[in-house]
């Protein structure tokens, strides 16, 4: 069967390597699915899981905060500033960041920018946690 | 001298000289580690760069972020350690940029900094020269998201017409004894259409649209990249600096010994002629 590579880098390193025979992913026009011998395409991404669909039919989850997708005929690369697999999200440090979050967001309405940060803030623990859960 | 004195002396140098070997091996230790993260950031900003590359020179898309508009404000991203005890390190970039910025503007109107470390920070501040956002206390294996905040500021500023153009200044990491100063333009990305691309891509939803996450996300891995760099050539710096100061610590050590046995061999003598007067006046 066709296989497709599938790396998830970050600026602190690679964080998944391996091979799929499809890889589903949320950008921001909508649901993305990949399959080997895709066109060549860069579509930005919106914080979520990124799906990965491997030989065995078991399906490995990565969180990713934003970032985007680069697909290759043979190659599926996603470049995001922050990603974690299931396996490795630490769903306490999650839990603290999302009642941070939370918090921040109730004490000042007021100021936009700080409003903008701790909501996506919120957004990325959600996130975390929810990818958690699946693995 | 008197013994006692150079005896007190070689003590103090020994105990100094065990800090500096100490601190030595434990930059070389951080200079490891520095080097293995900068290789691991390796292929995300060629990735990046590639992506982006292709997007700006296989289209006639326009972003502010890679268009050349008239100077009115300069930016200048400073990257300095927090300590110093690393011989030139500090001194090289902050003579550098203060005699750049003497030389280019006439008021503190026409630029701004954006300062990481501690000694640059105090540097420019002593000066009364504006600086805009600093940093300091990164750790000695900076994350990205230790860096983002600051990162995304900077790129903020451009877009904003804050500034309307932004250099990097900081150490860049040759080897272990070596490290050279490097001045980069960071914004307005005026280097990317060099770059060739390899393969044309389908943008989903639109070239400009991807540029919009794009552009700002180079930018920052351009500037965490410059900051892992120069924390290795900090580390390596230190570990110069510290090994030089072991070196002249030994050779001292060995100076004071001379002189020390000299000391005592003048001593004993001494004694020994004030025997023998004495024997010879009982005579």
């Amino acid at each position: 069967m066709k296989t497709i590579q599938v790396s998830v880098v970050t600026p602190d390193g690679p964080v998944f390597e391996g091979n799929a025979k499809m890889v589903s992913a949320k950008a921001k026009s909508g649901e993305l699915g990949v399959l080997p011998g895709h066109i060549p395409l860069v579509a930005p991404l919106t914080i979520s899981a990124v799906r990965v669909h491997d030989v065995d039919g078991k399906t490995q989850y990565v969180a990713v905060s934003g970032g985007f997708i680069e697909v290759r005929p043979e190659k599926v690369t996603i470049l995001a500033e922050a990603a974690e697999i299931a396996g490795d999200i630490e769903v306490d440090r999650a839990r603290a960041a999302k009642e941070r979050a939370e918090k921040r967001l109730a004490d000042n309405k007021q100021d936009n920018v700080d409003a903008t940060r701790a909501e996506f803030a919120l957004k990325r623990a959600i996130n975390r946690i929810d990818v958690a859960a699946k693995r | 001298m008197a013994l006692r004195d150079i005896k007190a002396r070689i003590d103090s140098t020994k105990k100094t000289m065990q800090i500096t070997k100490a601190m030595e091996m434990v930059s070389a230790a951080k200079l490891n580690r520095a080097e293995q993260n900068a290789k691991s950031f390796g292929p995300y900003v060629d990735k990046i760069q590639e992506v982006v590359g292709s997007i700006a020179s296989g289209s006639n898309a326009k972003h502010s972020m890679l268009l050349t508009r008239p100077v009115k404000k300069t930016g200048y991203f400073v990257v300095t350690a927090d300590r110093g005890l690393a011989g030139a390190y500090n001194s090289n970039v902050l003579r550098h940029v203060y005699r750049t910025i003497q030389q280019r503007h006439k008021s503190s109107d026409e630029y701004a900094l954006i300062v990481i470390g501690k000694v640059g920070v105090n540097f420019f501040k002593s000066r009364k020269m504006p600086i805009i956002d600093s940093i300091t206390g990164v750790a000695d294996q900076p994350s990205f998201a230790e860096i983002k905040a600051i990162a995304s500021k900077a790129v903020n500023l451009y877009a904003d017409g804050t500034f309307d153009e932004l250099y990097m200044y900081y150490n860049h990491f040759v080897s272990a004894i070596q490290s050279d100063l490097t001045e980069k333009k960071l914004l307005p990305l005026s280097d990317i259409a060099e770059t060739k691309s390899k393969s044309s891509y389908e943008y989903e939803p639109s070239e400009d649209e991807i540029l919009e996450v794009l552009l700002p996300q180079y930018a920052e891995s351009l500037i965490y990249g410059a900051l892992l760099d120069a924390k290795a050539a900090e580390h390596a710096s230190r570990m110069t600096a510290m090994r030089n100061a072991t070196d002249n610590a030994n050779e001292l050590i060995g100076q004071l010994t001379l002189s020390y046995n000299r000391e005592r061999q003048a001593a004993i003598t001494q004694e020994i002629t004030e025997i023998v007067g004495g024997v010879a006046a009982l005579e």
